[in-house]
């Protein structure tokens, strides 16, 4: 970049100040956050749940969501004081100069109308273009993005595209006006990490292409190293640090920084066991007798071991947590607990059976009844298994409570009363109450920051050592597997891929599934999808 | 077939298993008569014979399912058999066929309801919009809490306020909407003028806050959203975006409110003394005149269905899902 | 910001701390809170529960007591004057808010009594005697709720037991409707499958786990459908095949009393005597709408906290 073209820069906001309207009062988002983009430019916006990003981002083109409102500060873009003037004037900014591209495609497309002529609508309104023109452009954008059939997608309706092209359409739509800066709030976050790859990078090289300024916006380190030049940590709605990226991974300023991608330091020392406690041998399994979702499904659980079942939406995962639980019998195979087999029905196990193996939710929100206190929730399976009544009981789950790292005060709060991360801790204690050999963990930790699931993680573990618990970890995150397993099962399309243990798993040679899957995680190299781009050159010129 | 065909397709065979439940259910209703019901309608002093004739015409010594579907083939040809009224002891037969009694008086009811739907459906519409618009402005709330008032009363708490107030106190409109067959028609909206304001004013206060309701749900949409960050100016939004996805609530929301008008038009007519299918309906439901309320129910059931059935197929043609399947 | 945790404690975690008060405490802290709409509606619906209560010892005249005068003009004896064959209106406003409020309130329950339980048997057993009553419930909603009324009130005949039991079927249509939906959406939550994993009884999961869960929603339906009952009743009176004479009851007492209204413009007072009635119907729809629109804002709004 020039420096002539540094000198005056394109986004200029300076001590920012936004509300937002709830429980009859104002309260702030963005406390004074200062920001500057030069022109070609792209600066990673990166924060946890209620950093106030997306705010941030909106606020940029002087947009703010209805029931918020600035309060202070400026916004100057090229020369202009967005935050002072009204909407009909940013107007003439929106969808021309600025773009804005949202995590939630399928749902920011109207459904009423073709995708083409909502691609260009901006570009044709203000004559940047002739429409056939404009349409002709955004068909070799598209070819450019490597939808299939680029001629003729643009004719579709946005629900009969898949919601990674939908994505890669509204990169188009934003780059369509050709604007001088695109903010992109989320893109990739709703999509599947193989989908995930094809969006970024194709995000990247458009960019790229054409030289435009860009924020993006997102809670993924990982992802937002690929794309910008500096880094942006937000918390709370203040300014963490502001870093060019390869200085930030080296070394981050903060701890909080460091924090964001705790779960990527932790690492198990993966041990092998032949001393299976749980086996799922050979299931296939059905909803409604037609649609079948696993085939032929066979699973070792080592006893006192951590099994991680890694795979990408519909891939089965959940559904085999279902057929071991018995809330889904399999039509073919069993399930083996200790060598036994257990009935396949739910309703046919005895108490003893479904006390063994216990089960613990991604959502705790979800998951813990809004209406009982926290000793009623912990209390009941006490109560159910083991026959615990009154003082004892409670004294049970005090002793429960400190195990997972709260107190005694936390008995009589409700679960609306509690942060994300001790939800889920108690869940883990209600699992704990049973005093099961197996719990069945479903994506515990994929809705949480990734402190908390540091906590967590760390937490599971200890309980596992101390008292030789073994886990069937569900999730799609390799990170989180990296983390607590010792073994791991790959799945995809309703089948086992591979099971092993980890470090063979994760070391080459990969089947082919594994292979796109592995190479599709974005690590904390920014140079990840640049060297990706190069191999997939590479290979398709050959 | 096209999707949106079969399911317009699907949803006509339901409305019309719909209906014939209905029938079914309204024709069973005389079959709960108590046993002695011959002589309350002749009269204590009705003969044996008398009585035994009455129970033939009715068909009583014949099976259900036959009765059934007698009854149903004749209302089919329009023939809804013959008021109980009229009816004396003596055998002497001066009972009307329902078909008389109920064909003006369905006219002047359609009449009075479009009356009513014209005004109250435009005006209701526009004052929910506007509201959704300007959400949370002076304007929406004062007429949250008008209408929130409103629709908590009595249909003939309405009416009579009218009366004392337009009618009685400062008469500009009659308060006995006494139209008769072969009257002019401007003298004929005159006289159904109080009744159609009472009915537009119940009617207003649902309307408008149901389709500010779903007005308000609509531009909660992230595709709203979008197009206002694409630099849509507002009117465009509205008109572009928001409306070809409005046409299936607003349609729902008209069908629902057009419904309770025929509910609503019931009182309405008891109270301006209107000659329509309501009080016709209310005065044989007093003199338990059982074929005249069967075909009353009917006709009210059937429209209510044939509204709901419209408004769902108004959803279904407008819905991009089905009118470009994958 | 430089409170960034070294050492991470799951205690110290913020969440949504909150005093915890008695619920006595609690109601007393969103009474204060409420709006002046809502005020108004509570102040409304007690003094009509209390009118109603202690009728007999307001009411300065017996119910169904006949005077000499019929139609008599407002006095100082008789306060809003007396009716068609010469009782007391200020008596029998005040006994009929015993009457209708009475009716309306055991309909209410009646209804909301079997449309719960069958709501929930359709909600939990999700099988063909979910399809058998959803369809019938469908049939029978296919037909407007008066005019069906109108037609068994025809075959039944018009007495106050089978007006409550007719109203309270048609009316359980929709608590029926209602209770279905919402104890499907708290029956796919994950806490009601983990209860299952654990084993627990069918009856268990029911009432701890499904029914507090569903009675919020539930509660301010109760308020909207003894709204409908009441209006409904009402209206049916006020056509003469309700709640029958010589009962008290402010439906009736319009239609009794209707004519007076042709006299307004010679003697204001006599023409107003048909609102009276009309007017605390009127009133006390628009009170408990009042309070159950600030219930359904509360409710919505303690959801939005999480």
């Amino acid at each position: 970049m020039s420096t002539e073209k540094r000198s005056t820069p394109l986004l200029k906001m300076d001590n920012l100040h936004i509300e937002g309207f709830a429980d009859e009062k104002w309260n702030p988002i963005i406390k004074g956050v200062g920001l500057t983009l030069h022109r070609g430019e792209i600066l990673g916006l990166i924060g946890e749940s209620g950093a106030g990003k997306s705010t941030l981002g909106l606020a940029a083109m002087g947009f703010t969501r209805a029931g918020c409102r600035i309060t202070e500060g400026s916004i100057f873009f090229d020369g202009v004081d967005l935050a002072q003037k009204p909407e009909r004037f940013k107007q003439k900014y929106w969808g021309t100069r600025i773009t804005y591209v949202a995590q939630s495609a399928a749902a920011s497309f109207n459904p009423a109308h073709r995708l083409i002529d909502q691609t260009v609508a901006a570009t044709v309104r203000v004559g940047l273009r002739t429409e056939a023109d404009a349409k002709r452009d955004a068909r070799e954008l598209f070819s450019a993005l490597s939808l299939p059939d680029p001629d003729r997608i643009g004719d579709r309706y946005p629900h009969q595209v898949s919601g990674g092209q939908l994505q890669r359409v509204m990169t188009t739509m934003a780059m369509s006006p050709r604007p001088d800066l695109i903010i992109f709030d989320e893109p990739t976050t709703a999509l599947d990490v193989t989908t995930q790859v094809e969006v970024l990078m194709s995000m990247r090289k458009i960019v790229e292409e054409f030289d435009t300024a860009a924020i993006y916006i997102t809670h993924d380190l990982a992802v937002v190293a690929q794309m910008a030049d500096n880094i942006k940590v937000l918390r709370y709605g203040r300014e963490i640090e502001e870093a060019e990226t390869r200085a930030m991974l080296r070394e981050p300023k903060e701890e909080y920084t460091r924090s964001l991608w705790s779960v990527r330091s932790l690492r198990k020392k993966a041990v092998k066991s032949d001393d299976i406690v749980l086996s799922v041998d050979g299931v296939d399994a059905a909803y409604g007798n037609r649609i079948k979702v696993l085939h032929d499904v066979s699973i070792k659980l080592p006893r006192g071991k951590t099994v991680a079942i890694v795979g990408e939406s519909g891939s089965g995962k959940s559904t085999t947590a279902k057929a071991i639980t018995g809330l889904l019998p399999p039509s073919k195979g069993q399930i083996l607990f200790n060598g036994t087999a257990l009935p396949a029905e739910l309703k046919d196990r005895s108490k003893e059976q479904l006390r063994q193996i216990q089960m613990i939710y991604q959502m705790a929100d979800t998951a813990m009844n809004p209406r009982q206190i926290v000793g009623e929730i912990i209390g009941r399976p006490l109560e159910f298994y083991h026959g615990l009544k009154g003082k004892a009981q409670e004294q049970r789950v005090i002793q429960l409570l400190e195990q997972i790292e709260l107190d005694e005060g936390f008995y009589d709060r409700l679960p609306s009363e509690l942060s994300g991360g001790q939800k889920q801790r108690v869940c883990i204690a209600r699992s704990l109450a049973a005093e099961p050999e197996i719990i069945i963990c479903d994506e515990v930790t994929s809705s949480l920051d990734q402190i908390v699931q540091e906590g967590i993680l760390k937490l599971l573990m200890r309980l596992q050592r101390e008292r030789n618990i073994s886990y069937l970890f569900i999730t799609h995150d390799i990170a989180t597997v990296e983390a607590i397993s010792d073994e791991i099962v790959v799945m995809y399309e309703g089948a086992v891929v591979e099971q092993g243990i980890k470090d063979d798993i994760l070391s080459p040679p990969h089947p082919d599934y594994t292979q796109l899957l592995l190479s599709s995680v974005p690590e904390m190299d920014p140079d990840w999808l640049t060297n990706l781009l190069k191999g997939k050159e590479a290979a398709a010129a050959v | 077939m096209h999707p949106v065909v079969s399911t317009v397709l699907k949803r006509l065979a339901l409305g019309l298993v719909t209906l014939v439940f209905v029938s079914i259910i309204i024709f069973c209703s005389i079959q709960l008569l108590p046993g002695d019901f011959g002589e309350a309608i002749l009269g204590q002093a009705a003969t044996e014979e008398t009585v035994a004739a009455f129970r033939r015409e009715l068909g009583l010594d014949k099976p259900a399912v036959y009765r059934y579907f007698d009854w149903i083939g004749s209302v089919m040809t329009g023939d809804f058999g013959t008021s109980f009224s009229g009816r004396s002891a003596s055998g002497v037969n001066r009972a009307r066929p329902v078909v008389d009694l109920v064909g003006p008086r369905l006219g002047n009811t359609l009449f009075l309801a479009s009356i009513a739907a014209l005004i109250s459906v435009p005006l209701a519409l526009f004052l929910g919009i506007t509201a959704a618009l300007w959400r949370n402005s002076v304007y929406d709330k004062l007429a949250s809490a008008t209408t929130l008032t409103t629709i908590s009363f009595p249909e003939f708490f309405v009416a009579y306020v009218l009366i004392l107030l337009i009618g009685t106190l400062w008469p500009i409109f009659p308060s006995l909407a006494d139209v008769e067959a072969g009257m002019p028609f401007w003298e004929r909206v005159y006289k159904t003028m109080l009744p159609s304001i009472t009915l537009t004013l119940v009617i207003v206060a649902h309307l408008m806050r149901m389709t500010r309701a779903a007005i308000i749900n609509l531009l909660a949409s992230p595709y709203i959203e979008m197009a206002r960050l694409k630099g849509e100016p507002a009117i465009r939004v509205i008109l572009k975006h928001a409306l070809p996805n409005a046409w299936a609530p607003i349609a729902a929301v008209i069908a629902f409110n057009l419904a309770y008008l025929i509910v609503g038009v019931v009182v309405v007519e008891v109270v301006f003394v209107y000659p329509g299918i309501g009080q016709l309906m209310v005065d044989a439901v007093s003199s338990r005149d059982i074929p005249v309320v069967q075909a009353c129910a009917l006709i009210f059931a059937a429209t209510y269905i044939l509204l709901n059935l419209t408004a769902d197929i108004i959803g279904i043609v407008s819905n991009p899902r089905l009118l470009h399947p994958k | 910001m430089t409170d960034a945790r070294k050492s991470y404690s799951a205690a110290a975690e913020v969440g949504f701390v909150r005093t915890r008060r008695t619920r006595l405490a609690r109601m007393w802290i969103e009474l204060k809170k409420a709006p002046p709409t809502a005020i108004f509606g509570l102040a409304v619906i007690m003094f009509y529960i209390i009118l109603g209560v202690f009728a007999p010892w307001i009411a300065p005249y017996g119910e169904a007591e006949i005077f000499p005068q019929p139609f008599a003009s407002w006095s100082s004896e008789h306060w809003f004057g007396t009716d068609q064959i010469g009782r007391d209106i200020l008596s029998r406003l005040i006994y009929g808010s015993r009457n209708t409020i009475g009716i309306a309130l055991v309909t209410t329950l009646i209804a909301f009594l079997i449309g719960g339980v069958f709501g929930l048997v359709a909600a939990i057993t999700r099988n063909w005697i979910d399809q058998l009553i959803s369809r019938g419930v469908d049939v029978l909603m296919a037909i407007p709720s008066l005019i069906f009324a109108l037609m068994l009130l025809s075959i039944f005949g018009s007495s106050a037991w089978s007006l409550i039991l007719i109203i309270a079927v048609l009316d359980s249509t929709r608590v029926f409707r209602l209770t279905r939906a919402t104890a499907i959406n708290v029956a796919v939550m994950e806490y009601v499958e983990a209860a299952t994993l654990r084993g627990e009884k069918l009856g268990w999961v029911m009432r701890r786990e499904i029914l507090p869960n569903i009675l919020p929603p539930l509660v301010a339906e109760f308020g909207l459908r003894f709204c409908f009952v009441f209006l409904t009743i009402a209206a049916l009176s006020f056509l003469g095949v309700g709640i029958q004479p010589p009962t008290a009851d402010w439906g009736t007492m319009v239609r009794e009393t209707a004519n007076l209204i042709q006299f307004a413009r010679f003697d204001l007072k006599a023409g107003l005597t048909p609102l009276l009635p009309a007017s605390a119907i009127a009133l006390i729809t628009v009170a408990v709408n009042f309070v159950v629109d600030w219930f359904l804002h509360k409710s919505s709004g303690l959801r939005d906290e999480h």
